[in-house]
């Protein structure tokens, strides 16, 4: 060009729509937790059938905790999923009462899935005499297990306050961000116990060829 | 929180603030520049403290027989060398560098959680203590002042109660267990914040290309760090409950330790390298004065290299005796890493062809990594041969092939980047006369000292080993080493003299001292607590070639 520079304008800069910091941050969590699973899934897996004393799983998950009992646990912990979605759901509508009906239902199955692992942890202690120095089985069961039962408990405690605080009027379907990223973690436990009930109780329940 | 900061200007006019008060501010900020000056300045003290441990090992090994150390000294020196040098300098200093410089280079206030920041910061921080607690309680009941002696891959069963008494291994896996904690927490924030808070304008593929790099890396914290929380976990209950992870006599396996420690392991040392890549990446185009050459090249290599490290964790494993078929993959997987690697490489030399080249310490710094990172690359691509590696798996052959790549690349890189960024940080140039008598002391130093243990590797010298015999033929290699780190020491004190010097005495810096093109040197230096008066807003790569150019701006070509 031979004329004096003209000023250029850049092309306008579009504000671009951004999913939310807690978004990224509580998915990355999840992975990070993922990652941390995956480990000592990877670990039992491993050490299945590697038993070199008893009691074998196969015996221990036959006689004390039938697989039923545990089926029946589970059910408590995967319906409680649906339960926060409604809990979510009845939030967005903006109806907080229904919100804390669901939030208490939620809080009560979990909770229920922990009083049902103790009883299944007491019956494998007292009278099979399974605890982690007995064997392999024993090792990676009160790990992968236990790590997924504080993993709930952790939940639970976030649950319980926040059930609390909306007792008291505390949250507003402001929040609806941040409760939902609380339901995010809760879903993420549930999915995990899927996959750690498949290893624990089918996969790594049949007899020893 | 804000309450307690005096107002910027007027305070520090009217007379110094009190020590406490000061002090209180930095441990109670949520600031990310602070908090990344706190990391670095930690990593640095670390730095230190394990360079001057693997000082005392070449004293020990020098000449034969030597007998500065007892065996069990030597041990526990090797263990916390390398435990240091890579949770407590690598870890904190890229997480620090990266703090200060993303929400800088992206125009944002902060990082997207900043307590989280400050969280994971005193994780680290405490983690640190706890490991080398261990020095003065590692012995517990039995006896004072000990420490790990299980090197920094505490290969299982000698970490067992069994084999490792005391508490000192205890500390080892608490201290970076609660590191790990926080380094994760801080990967997460980095990902949230390169997602979440760019300034207007600046789309993935305008972004800085360090911001690029940080963000696989830390996808790479993210997925890397956990395993190792796992397997960290188990070994603790073995060793405090009873079980039997990775005791054989119960049918445990060691291997299971292994394979989680190196798919932890081999991310790590990605984790490292990256952000020295970074470091370099946006050096170099400044001093040749021309763009960064292949930018989007660049950004698939980065990924690539973070897709590749998660799959190449048995290359550490080829001596184990595992099948040929698992070798062979193994060995194509890590050859791999070589051609993205390779294209960066290729990438920064392209740059700097036919750039106006200006050699300022930074880019001095960076030319040494370009050179040093060639040949640990090099080195490490003899190694991936399963044949090569059987012939030196644990020799000093390897310990030369990664402090080449660690030492060589990523501190040298680092010093290039405190170099480069300092002014921004601190306000004041540092000295360019003594950053290039320390950059040459430390070439001479460093080749001085690594390079002959690619010889005496060769010639059979095992790893950790305390001494050895006059008859090996390793004498001169070993010695040549050993005056190599006494090279290094001249130049590492004339670091840290010349970080204080210029901290103090440095000639002002003004918001720009090397004519750069990233949003960081838009703002004052140092910047203020909120980092910009305005949020930017960028068209291209370079927003400040654009401000500097109007007329002929980078988004007409980008």
């Amino acid at each position: 060009m031979t004329t004096a520079p003209m000023p250029l304008s850049p092309p306008e800069a579009l504000p671009q729509d951004r999913i939310s910091n807690g978004k990224i941050g509580v998915t990355c969590m999840i992975i990070s937790e993922i990652a941390f699973f995956g480990t000592l899934i990877s670990a039992y897996l491993f050490y299945i059938g590697r038993d070199i004393n008893g009691p074998y799983p196969q015996e221990v998950l036959e006689v004390s905790i039938a697989p039923l009992k545990v089926l029946f646990n589970s059910i408590f912990l995967l319906i409680s999923s649906v339960w926060i979605w409604m809990a979510i759901r009845s939030m967005r509508a903006g109806r907080m009462g229904a919100f804390i009906f669901w939030w208490a239902l939620t809080v009560l199955c979990g909770a229920e899935f922990l009083v049902g692992t103790g009883f299944e942890w007491y019956g494998m202690i007292v009278n099979d005499g399974v605890w982690m120095g007995t064997n392999l089985f024993g090792t990676c069961f009160y790990t992968l297990v236990g790590f997924h039962a504080f993993h709930v408990t952790m939940g639970l405690l976030v649950l319980t306050m926040i059930l609390i605080l909306a007792l008291i009027g505390k949250v507003k379907p402001d929040n609806i961000e941040k409760i939902d990223l609380v339901s995010w973690y809760w879903h993420f436990v549930d999915g995990i116990w899927i996959v750690v009930f498949f290893v624990v109780y089918i996969f790594g329940n049949q007899p020893v060829s | 929180m804000t309450a307690l900061q005096p107002p910027a200007g007027p305070a520090s006019a009217s007379g110094p603030v009190p020590f406490l008060s000061r002090l209180h501010e930095w441990v109670t900020t949520v600031d990310h520049k602070k908090l990344g000056t706190m990391y670095v300045v930690t990593g640095i003290v670390y730095l230190i403290i394990a360079g001057l441990e693997a000082t005392m090992m070449r004293w020990q090994l020098a000449w034969p027989g030597q007998e500065v150390l007892t065996p069990e000294e030597f041990n526990r020196l090797f263990t916390m060398h390398g435990t240091t040098m890579v949770f407590f300098v690598g870890m904190p200093i890229l997480l620090g560098s990266a703090n200060v410089l993303i929400p800088l280079m992206i125009g944002a206030r902060d990082l997207a959680f900043p307590r989280l920041n400050a969280f994971g910061f005193w994780l680290f921080f405490f983690g640190s203590l706890l490991l080398y607690f261990s020095y003065f309680g590692g012995q517990g009941l039995y006896g004072m002042g000990s420490a790990p002696d299980v090197g920094w891959f505490a290969y299982a069963p000698l970490t067992e109660r069994t084999f490792s008494r005391g508490h000192s291994t205890d500390y080892w896996i608490l201290g970076i267990f609660v590191a790990g904690i926080g380094s994760t927490a801080t990967g997460i924030n980095f990902i949230a914040t390169i997602l979440g808070m760019r300034c207007r304008g600046m789309t993935l593929m305008k972004m800085p290309l360090l911001v690029w790099i940080m963000l696989v890396d830390s996808i790479l914290i993210v997925i890397a760090l956990p395993p190792l929380a796992a397997a960290q976990i188990m070994l603790l209950f073995d060793r405090m409950l009873g079980a039997h992870f990775f005791d054989a006599q119960a049918g445990g396996s060691a291997l299971l330790w292994q394979n989680l420690f190196w798919f932890f392991g081999h991310p790590e040392v990605y984790i490292l390298i990256l952000p020295g890549f970074a470091f370099v990446t946006e050096i170099i185009p400044v001093f040749s004065r021309k763009v960064i050459f292949g930018y989007p090249l660049m950004v698939a290599a980065t990924v690539a290299i973070g897709f590749i490290s998660v799959g190449v964790w048995v290359h550490h494993m080829f001596a184990v005796g595992l099948s040929p078929m698992l070798n062979a993959i193994f060995m194509g997987s890590t050859m791999l890493v070589g051609v993205p690697t390779g294209i960066k490489m290729f990438n920064w030399v392209g740059t700097m062809i036919g750039g106006k080249i200006r050699f300022d310490t930074p880019m001095l710094y960076s030319t040494g990594f370009l050179c040093q990172f060639l040949l640990g690359g090099l080195t490490g691509i003899f190694l991936a041969t399963v044949p090569f590696d059987w012939q030196v798996s644990d020799s000093y052959f390897v310990v030369g092939h990664f402090h080449y790549v660690l030492f060589g690349g990523l501190v040298f890189a680092i010093l290039a980047a405190v170099y480069y960024w300092f002014p921004k940080v601190t306000g004041r140039m540092m000295s360019e006369r003594m950053g290039k008598w320390q950059f040459w002391l430390l070439l001479i130093g460093f080749n001085l000292t690594f390079g002959p243990m690619h010889v005496s590797g060769m010639l059979g010298m095992p790893r950790r080993i305390y001494t050895y015999h006059l008859d090996r033929g390793w004498e001169l290699w070993n010695l040549l080493s050993s005056i190599g780190v006494l090279i290094q020491l001249v130049g590492f004190a004339l670091f840290a003299y010349n970080l204080l010097h210029s901290l103090f005495k440095g000639k002002e810096a003004g918001d720009d001292p090397w004519d750069a093109w990233t949003l960081e040197w838009s703002t004052t230096s140092p910047p203020p607590a909120h980092n910009f008066d305005e949020d930017p807003v960028v068209h291209s790569r370079r927003p400040l070639w654009d401000l500097k150019h109007p007329d002929d701006p980078d988004w007409k070509y980008e």
